[in-house]
């Protein structure tokens, strides 16, 4: 086996065990599906609230939303969190010492990040169909648009979540990124139709990836006739396919750079430094 | 023979602070090497540049025969580095740890067994625990069984032992040695000259940027002539006499006394001794 091969292989294997810890501690399952059950539960008081104009209700259109704002969560928070955390502990560090180690990392870490965003989202989905009238995936269109707003909204938002993790030194100062990845998300439509909002600021939501993978889950799982709230009445599926694959090359472009120049500064004496600094906060 | 260190003329400068003024020392297969100094030295330094995790401002350095700032991947499999951990990996298990990093060296040389490993360290009881519920010891011996699990051939300690009780610390002593017999060349920097003085076939001192003192602990006492301390009864009596020549001060005394003289000890000055003396001597002339 090639050298690459040896850290892929590895590196898929620390995804999956890492997959697994995540899965088998109390404390990451709650902070998982506690969010989701509430979510659900607010959606369901809205289940009788129908959208202005539109034969569906609030209930029914925000569910596909919240399944495309938890990928961008996913990729975007969760990516950049748990980089500034591994790399205060040390973990990046030790990745650097072992060959190929930073390679076998990051694929790890993209197996962690994708399978529990797709868990998030399985969470939301299966008592969704089940519970929302107006939501279904009846067609093998339905789920392969799913599919693949999936997996290009993974590819758009991890390595962006990547390139800011590597921008912050600490968890705390990371924490900066939650509230502009907040206020977009309150403006990309997921919560109620974007067209109720002024022209200037549907202009930018709609160049944030968050707005798109919300208009790529509802054009997957609502009924046709609900287009009616979207702009220009209308599922612009290639806009979605085009403004997420910017975001993906993008990324993938600028990741490898930051990740490598992050890299680079990482030594025992860093991580050193930064424990100090944390234990002095803590004590 | 190739030298695993080839350290010539290393200097290092953080802004306009000059941390390395100039190191020099090299390292064979299998010899262990104590790098000794106060704190702010250099040695964390000089051990993270060797490591390839710091670029020097001048000087070469050749770790296997490679530049650091240009080792590849096969380069950084032979080398070992042992980190202090913190709380990274809290959640995997030991042996699960460690298998997981055997992986990566598998293409490039014939890691340990992790059971092995596992009993070289004295983990054994502790393998199938969360890296999190370990106690501080068990995490630092987790933390060399990290560095050597690929078998590397030259192995970087910084400050090992801290936090062992005395047993553990035997015990890694222990394991310095065999590794060494097994050809690794092993540098580690230490505050503790006990521990310098068992561990090394040479120790190093780093003071004012430079390496001051080099050679066994034996060597450098000898090349300080501090004076020893002589030992003896006589008539009932115990007698305590320092003095730099032992040797002709002992003939005298049985040459005055011979018979009537028992219970002679002698004791050579210790490396803390010759430490001290040597750092003060620099930091007089530094003055």
């Amino acid at each position: 086996m090639t050298p690459v091969t040896t850290a892929v292989r590895a590196g898929l294997r620390r995804g999956l065990i890492e997959l697994r810890q995540t899965m088998s501690t109390a404390q990451d399952v709650v902070n998982f599906l506690l969010p989701a059950a509430v979510f659900l539960v607010v959606m369901l008081f809205l289940r009788q609230v129908p959208v202005k104009d539109a034969p569906i209700s609030v209930g029914a259109m925000s569910l596909p939303s919240m399944l495309g704002l938890n990928v961008a969560f996913g990729g975007l928070l969760a990516m950049a969190q748990t980089l500034t955390a591994e790399r205060e502990d040390g973990t990046l560090l030790r990745a650097k010492a072992v060959p190929n180690g930073m390679l076998g990392y990051l694929i790890g870490k993209i197996v962690t990040i994708s399978g529990s965003t797709v868990a998030a989202v399985l969470v939301l989905l299966v008592p969704g169909v089940l519970l929302f009238e107006g939501i279904g995936l009846t067609s093998l269109g339905a789920w392969l648009t799913l599919a693949w707003v999936l997996v290009l909204g993974l590819v758009a938002t991890m390595p962006l979540g990547a390139v800011l993790g590597s921008l912050f030194t600490s968890p705390r100062s990371a924490a900066l990124v939650m509230l502009p990845i907040m206020g977009l998300s309150v403006i990309s439509g997921i919560f109620y139709p974007i067209t109720v909002l002024p022209q200037w600021v549907q202009l930018v939501a709609q160049c944030s990836p968050i707005y798109w993978l919300g208009l790529g889950m509802r054009s997957a799982m609502l009924p046709d006739s609900a287009v009616v709230a979207e702009i220009a009445h209308s599922w612009r599926p290639l806009e979605t396919f085009g403004v997420l694959a910017v975001w993906a090359v993008l990324g993938l472009v600028l990741a490898p750079v930051v990740l490598r120049r992050m890299a680079r500064r990482e030594s025992g004496s860093s991580v050193a430094a930064r424990r100090e600094k944390a234990m002095q906060r803590i004590g | 023979m190739e030298a695993v260190l080839d350290v010539r003329d290393l200097r290092m400068r953080y802004g306009s602070a000059d941390v390395l003024t100039g190191v020099d020392f090299q390292a064979h297969r299998g010899e262990v090497l104590a790098l000794l100094g106060p704190n702010g030295a250099g040695k964390t330094t000089t051990i993270e540049i060797l490591e390839g995790f710091r670029m020097r401002s001048a000087g070469e350095v050749r770790v296997l025969g490679v530049d650091p700032a240009h080792g590849d991947e096969r380069w950084r499999a032979g080398l070992g580095v042992v980190l202090q951990s913190w709380r990274d990996h809290g959640k995997w298990r030991v042996r699960e740890l460690l298998a997981h990093l055997r992986g990566y060296y598998t293409c490039y040389q014939q890691p340990w067994q992790v059971d092995e490993l596992v009993t070289a360290v004295g983990l054994t009881e502790h393998a199938d625990k969360r890296v999190m519920r370990l106690s501080g010891g068990q995490r630092r011996r987790l933390d060399v069984a990290i560095g050597i699990v690929g078998r590397p051939k030259v192995l970087f300690l910084d400050e090992p032992t801290v936090g062992f009780d005395p047993e553990a610390r035997r015990e890694f002593h222990d394991l310095v040695h065999r590794l060494s017999d097994e050809d690794t060349t092993v540098l580690i920097t230490t505050h503790d000259l006990d521990e310098a003085e068992k561990l090394a076939d040479r120790i190093l001192i780093l003071a004012g940027g430079k390496v001051i003192a080099d050679g066994s602990a034996d060597a450098l006492s000898r090349q300080m002539a501090t004076e020893a301390e002589v030992r003896w009864t006589r008539a009932g009596q115990r007698f305590v006499h320092s003095e730099r020549d032992a040797t002709r001060f002992v003939r005298e005394l049985f040459a005055q006394y011979g018979e009537e003289i028992s219970d002679l000890e002698v004791r050579r000055a210790s490396l803390e001794d010759t430490y001290m003396s040597l750092v003060r001597e620099f930091e007089e002339v530094a003055r």
